[in-house]
């Protein structure tokens, strides 16, 4: 008996897909307000790393997640003073991760985006921690309190800012 | 084999997509011999044009809007309280005539012994205003991106530097843009001394944005809260005695229990940067004893340091470019130094003068003497060079603030108070298309001729 685990119903994995502006606007637009809006608070928020989970858990296909991760990465790191691909990595293994989850559990409901949010954040941070002083010979240091709290508040925006992105989906 | 392909698909492609991503990480970390630390290779750079210099032109746009409604607003704000603000800037400049009067008198001592050690220094001669228009978009990384490229004579490693004190130094130029590392990113460093005491350190950023001095500066020695950092110079990048910022704390290093670390409070705010200067030429200027003034006579030294009516000797030659010779001329200081407002200033000036930069290039000339190194009190303040060495600021139309050779004028136009030598008063002509920052004795046309 071959049996998988799968925490969603059969309505809930429905691979949602997306208008071609949709797909590249919105990337577009995160990256942009990041480096645009300079709002010490927002510095902590991180657009990009938002809409590259939205966009993996709502297609649930790894392939396109991950490759919308390693893009957006791309080009945020086009921005930061950085070898270019640190974020690129951090953000397709993100994609990709997220693409798997979607697929096994409810990622609609608000309080499992927050968790997922949440804990992609911890991931992304430590991808990008052991990129930056294994592969380029950073000097970061891990900060704790200051990890959690980025994790917290991404956590919260992303079920705000999912929310709102879900009117995007294209319904068959 | 098919199927194994096919069965994991999806965990090769990451594999694929990551080989990639690492490799090409690894040809920029492993830079070509000679190469420089910030640079990378050209694969990846193109990547960072493309993007810089596809975004720059909407986010000039959004912020070219942003402040146009946002002068409109302040323009009719400030109507409002300009009449208390001009009674309260009249007694302002009150009181800066008196304290130049002073600072004057440091400063041409200080004048008289760089003569006798044959000092040498570097002094800025042309900047560029530049207006942020994007940051990084992380904490990991403190970049700002600026509006102006090569185009406008940025080259990298330049330093940045607000009236308020130093920003960073570019670190990538583009065409139409560039990114400038901030002086808190924990990759940047500049070379600094604490006023008071005179201590030399390294001031660098932490992962959390602060400045920090973690190195050169032993555990015995005592540092107070409150005493001002400004660049040593010694990093050839930022110019000597701009101001950094000012001591919040010293505790002991934790790794190293000789060492302090000295917790700073930049001077410039950091995170509300919107005008900046970006330092484009520097000069080496030398008080060669050749050039320098005979000894003055204390008859001079006296007539200079009290109040008198101003001499003015028709027959007086004109030096070119009114340069004088070592020691400012004792008898040049009753007439008011000019700082000229622009009015007919281009775009880029306006924002200059917007940040309070048009104070900034003209070290060593009347009002902008003092404003050019805000943080430069005592000693600092003394190297401020003579106006023989430091012509006239100007605009160009590029918006670079250049210095030119001044032209002295025949007679003063304003005598404002002929008991304060020195005395400054703020002109605005009806089209002067400078920052213009004139030295007094100039101004007036008094110069001495050297004896």
């Amino acid at each position: 008996m071959n049996a998988s685990v799968s925490l969603t119903s059969r309505e809930e994995i429905e691979v949602h897909r997306f208008s071609w502006p949709v797909s590249i606007g919105i990337p577009v637009l995160a990256i942009f307000l990041q480096v645009f809006l300079r709002v010490r608070f927002l510095a902590v928020l991180d657009l990009p790393l938002l809409v590259t989970i939205f966009f993996a858990v709502a297609r649930r296909r790894p392939i396109p997640g991950m490759i919308t991760g390693a893009l957006i990465g791309t080009l945020q790191d086009a921005w930061t003073g950085h070898p270019i691909g640190v974020f690129g990595i951090a953000k397709t293994i993100v994609g990709y991760l997220g693409s798997s989850l979607g697929v096994k559990v409810d990622v609609d409901n608000p309080g499992s985006r927050f968790l997922m949010t949440f804990a992609f954040v911890l991931i992304h941070r430590f991808v990008y921690m052991a990129i930056s002083l294994q592969l380029v010979g950073g000097s970061e240091a891990w900060i704790w309190s200051h990890t959690l709290l980025s994790a917290l508040v991404n956590g919260l925006a992303a079920v705000v800012l999912f929310a709102a992105l879900d009117k995007f989906k294209l319904r068959n | 084999m098919e199927n194994f392909f096919t069965r994991y698909k999806n965990p090769l492609a990451l594999m694929a997509v990551l080989f990639i991503q690492v490799v090409a990480l690894a040809t920029q970390v492993k830079r070509p011999e000679g190469a420089k630390p910030g640079s990378t290779g050209s694969g990846t750079r193109l990547i960072r044009v493309w993007t810089v210099t596809a975004f720059t032109p909407v986010e000039k746009m959004f912020v070219s809007t942003g402040r146009f409604f946002r002068d409109g607003w302040h323009n009719y704000a400030d109507l409002r309280g300009a009449r208390k603000q001009n009674t309260e800037l009249q007694e302002e400049v009150a009181r800066l005539q008196l304290e130049q009067v002073r600072l004057k008198q440091d400063a041409d001592q200080a004048r008289r012994l760089q003569v006798l050690l044959d000092f040498k220094e570097k002094f800025i001669t042309k900047t560029v205003a530049a207006q942020v228009i994007a940051t990084s978009g992380t904490e990991q990384s403190r970049l700002i991106t600026i509006d102006k490229g090569s185009k406008a004579g940025i080259k990298t490693d330049m330093a940045v530097i607000t009236p308020d004190g130093i920003v960073g130094k570019v670190k990538d130029v583009y065409s139409l843009s560039s990114q400038v590392l901030l002086i808190n990113d924990h990759d940047s460093g500049a070379g600094v001394i604490l006023e008071n005491s005179r201590l030399q350190g390294i001031v660098k950023g932490t992962p959390l944005g602060e400045l920090q001095i973690t190195e050169g500066i032993m555990s015995d020695e005592k540092v107070e809260a409150g005493e001002r950092v400004i660049t040593s110079g010694g990093d050839r990048i930022y110019p000597k005695g701009y101001p950094v910022g000012t001591v919040i704390g010293a505790t002991a290093d934790r790794d190293s229990e000789s060492f302090l670390v000295i917790k700073i409070k930049p001077s410039a705010d950091l995170n509300r940067l919107e005008e900046v200067l970006v330092i484009t030429e520097m000069s080496d200027n030398s008080h060669s004893a050749s050039a320098g003034p005979e000894p003055m006579r204390a008859a001079d030294i006296l007539s200079q340091r009290l109040p008198s009516i101003p001499k003015i000797d028709p027959n007086a030659p004109k030096t070119p470019g009114g340069a004088q010779t070592g020691v400012a001329a004792p008898k040049a200081s009753p007439t008011p130094a000019k700082v000229n407002k622009p009015v007919n200033a281009g775009t880029e000036q306006k924002a200059a003068s917007a940040s309070g930069s048009a104070k900034l290039p003209g070290p060593g000339s009347g009002t902008a003497q003092t404003a050019a190194a805000p943080g430069k009190t005592g000693a600092d303040a003394k190297k401020q060079p003579s106006s023989a060495q430091t012509p006239t600021a100007q605009t160009s139309a590029a918006g670079s603030t250049e210095t030119t050779p001044p032209k002295p004028k025949p007679t003063p136009k304003k005598v404002k108070t002929p008991a304060a030598p020195d005395s400054t008063t703020l002109d605005k002509p009806a089209s002067a298309p400078t920052a213009t920052a004139t030295p007094a004795n100039q101004t007036a046309g008094q110069e001495k001729p050297p004896r």
